[in-house]
């Protein structure tokens, strides 16, 4: 007898092997594990923070610890797994020495500089010729951000969180909260407590920022948490496009990360906001990985635009709805997704679009890929305001899933309060057909590159939204994402 | 070439699912063989098979490509070795341009011979000038593959993919089916202007029409998944006269 069954049948999404996941031997400032209001005013004087950050950070802390004692922690999510202990973990980790922040990329730890070397992020000069501006955050310190003193030419500020609060505090102090409050949920207030750092960014009205703005996270340190913060101001007229990434070593245990991002849109202004997440996903059998708990919210005043694109590869657990409150008439919003779990990852995204303008639009593209044991759920919300005349929505949510043990679930609400509203909503469920996969194999592309054709083609209405150089990463990633899925 | 001895084959999973009964087939270089049959015969199960699609299971026999068997190659693996199918429902896959997937899968057949890849300009002279050939829309090929084709186009779209990827042994089935006379003639031209000592070919087809226009240098009756009469491009002729009755009936006398 002989097999005539050369492509496996059951898609066996597992070995997938993640290649971020070294530890970087560097010696590192940690505060001692758990939280607490000393914790919290440790932070804050590590960073040499003024009175009145201190104060908002408290208020946090005991909101956050009232939410706690309340059992507040979300469990609506259609996600799974053990309690977190908070008292368990390293609110503040820093690598030695960067308690300066660095002058220039001369003063950086050369182990640090190789480190962001091998994620393939350009910190040296030539990143200026790649037209990319980086701030590099490692643990909770931002280590070097490239290109600021260009930048700084045309008014436009790009540094770290902690620079930002140093030296320009009227800022930080005018946007921090405006539009995630420490009050919004659980993480958030988490985060407004113990936030480590991120970056900030303010571009003056009018001006057109004239490169991409980066900002690449990495976690390092073994049973920490990573807690970023990241304001982004565009002032009247002004447009910028900023992409964050993320990748952290392979390790057994869980860690946290509750990051928070506001964008604020002023008048006619636009933002764009791409991320590509490739935190530690978890062996595949489900050990360790990174639980990514997000806020990400935007606001756009009036004409202005806010366009959230995200490619998620990584975590453990995906808990995370980039938001657009559309606050001024014909603002616009969108979100663009491609969230992929496989193994046992468990994805909870999508978006809330909130009209409260006239003549406000919103589109949501959501691209859910379920693989191996992995479970994706879309969650959305369009809510219309009864002031949101002629308010536009169009949806469309797709799932695919490869393998038959994955799941996938779409949660959208929709809350219409102006009957002037259209609202249109698209959903579908496919599998990558064994007729797709037989047809490309045919001409001789093998199982792994026509499984990864049929994917990224299927996501290419999110992809293409993506800055180019960010494209071809993202469309990578998707393709190691998915070893080992076939074999 | 292509060496067919005692082919049985099965549907993956079903028992008693024979549809293969021991086919027995050479295909010389250079030759085109026409092999013709009733619906159910097998005649697409055949040209699956011998493109290593997973749903069938060959349960005895061989199939051997200049001497090597083939069976325990991947699809991938026949195609790196110049085999083609011309699929008669090619599948869609949405997102993809038609001119990626050829490029992709001319660099994995490049790569498998550890031949240096075609250059991105190069292959666009040549994708350009095949689409011209085989008369298919411009516009169409920088949609997704086959995603809203008519079923003429996603014809022509598998004779672009035929014209560019220059196989040894070419399998087409029922190209035929669903076009008109047009399309036909543009299919048949190409597979004649492809005609040479290095190349077969293997067309399935239900009706005699196409054969109008590609004379086989051989043609097989196919009835219940077994060969049932050999013969030159006449007998082709002889069938579209009588129809398949006659054999059906042999073969419904020998069951």
């Amino acid at each position: 007898m002989t097999n005539q069954n050369t492509i496996s049948r059951e898609s066996d999404l597992s070995g997938g092997e993640y290649k971020w996941g070294f530890v970087t031997d560097i010696e590192t400032d940690l505060a001692p594990k758990g939280l607490s209001e000393d914790i919290v005013r440790l932070i804050s004087a590590k960073k040499e923070e003024p009175e009145w950050l201190l104060e908002y950070r408290l208020k946090a802390y005991r909101h956050w610890v009232e939410l706690e004692k309340s059992e507040a922690e979300p469990t609506w999510a259609m996600i799974d797994y053990p309690p977190i202990d908070y008292q368990d973990i390293y609110y503040y980790a820093a690598p030695k020495g960067t308690n300066e922040a660095p002058k220039s990329l001369d003063d950086v730890d050369p182990e640090m500089l190789e480190t962001f070397e091998k994620l393939g992020i350009p910190l040296q000069e030539r990143a200026a010729l790649a037209g990319v501006a980086v701030d590099a955050v490692f643990d909770s310190v931002s280590v070097v951000t490239t290109m600021e003193k260009q930048l700084g030419e045309l008014g436009i500020i790009f540094c770290s969180f902690s620079n930002a609060v140093k030296n320009h505090p009227e800022l930080v102090k005018k946007y921090l909260g405006s539009v995630v409050p420490y009050t919004d949920n659980f993480f958030a207030s988490l985060n407004a407590a113990v936030f480590s750092d991120g970056s900030f960014v303010y571009i003056p009205p009018g001006v057109k920022c004239p490169i991409e703005l980066m900002t690449y996270f990495r976690i390092n340190t073994e049973g920490s948490g990573q807690f970023e913060r990241t304001l982004i101001v565009a002032d009247k007229g002004a447009y910028v496009s900023y992409l964050e990434g993320c990748t952290a070593p392979f390790r057994k245990t869980s860690q946290l990360h509750a990051a928070t991002v506001e964008l604020v849109a002023l008048d006619d202004s636009e933002i764009k906001y791409s991320t590509i997440q490739n935190w530690f996903p978890g062996t595949k059998d489900g050990e360790g990985g990174i639980y990514n708990f997000v806020t990400k919210r935007g606001r756009a005043d009036k004409n202005a635009k806010i366009s959230w694109t995200q490619v998620e590869t990584g975590s453990a657990i995906t808990w995370k709805y980039p938001s657009v409150i559309l606050k001024g008439d014909n603002s616009v919003g969108e979100f663009f997704s491609v969230a992929l779990a496989n193994n046992h990852q468990q994805a909870d995204t999508g978006t809330k679009m909130i009209h409260i303008g006239k003549n406000t639009k919103s589109t949501i593209v959501s691209k859910g890929i379920s693989a191996g044991k992995g479970s994706n759920t879309y969650r959305g919300q369009v809510q219309i305001m009864p002031g949101a005349e002629n308010a536009v929505n169009h949806t469309q949510c797709d799932s695919l899933l490869v393998g038959d043990e994955c799941g996938a679930h779409t949660v959208p609400y929709i809350e219409v309060r102006n009957p002037t509203a259209r609202l249109e909503h698209e959903a579908s469920t496919s599998k990558v057909s064994d007729d797709q996969l037989f047809y490309l194999m045919a001409r001789g592309l093998s199982e792994e590159e026509a499984h990864h054709m049929i994917i990224t083609g299927w996501s290419r209405d999110v992809i293409k939204e993506l800055p180019f150089e960010f494209a071809l990463e993202a469309s990578q990633l998707l393709k190691v994402s998915l070893e080992g899925a076939v074999g | 070439m292509l060496e067919i001895n005692n082919l049985h084959a099965s549907v993956v999973d079903i028992e008693n699912s024979e549809i293969l009964n021991g086919i027995n087939l050479k295909v010389g270089k250079g030759e085109v063989h026409a092999i013709m049959g009733p619906n159910g015969s097998g005649k697409s199960t055949l040209a699956n098979v011998l493109m290593g699609r997973p749903d069938y299971l060959v349960t005895d026999g061989d199939v051997t490509l200049e001497g090597e068997s083939i069976l325990e190659l991947r699809p991938d693996q026949r195609a790196h070795l110049g085999m083609f199918l011309a699929f008669q429902y090619p599948a869609e896959i949405p997102g993809v341009r038609p001119w990626q997937f050829l490029k992709a899968a001319l660099d994995s057949k490049a790569e498998s011979r550890g031949e240096d890849k075609m250059s991105v300009r190069n292959f666009s002279k040549l994708f350009d000038e095949k689409v011209e050939a085989v008369g298919i829309n411009p516009n169409l090929v920088k949609r997704s593959l086959n995603e809203g084709f008519s079923g003429g186009e996603k014809k022509r779209n598998e004779m672009l993919q035929l014209e560019v990827l220059q196989p040894a042994l070419a399998i087409l089935d029922e190209t035929d089916s669903g076009l008109d006379v047009d399309a036909l003639r543009i299919v048949a031209e190409g597979v004649n202007s492809m005609r040479s000592p290095e190349r077969s070919f293997i067309v399935v087809t239900h009706y005699q029409r196409l054969l109008n226009y590609i004379t086989p240098d051989v043609v097989h009756i196919l009835v219940k998944g077994k060969i049932v009469k050999t013969g030159g491009a006449d007998l082709a002729l002889e069938v579209e006269k009588d129809g398949y009755q006659e054999y059906l009936e042999a073969a419904g006398a020998n069951a």
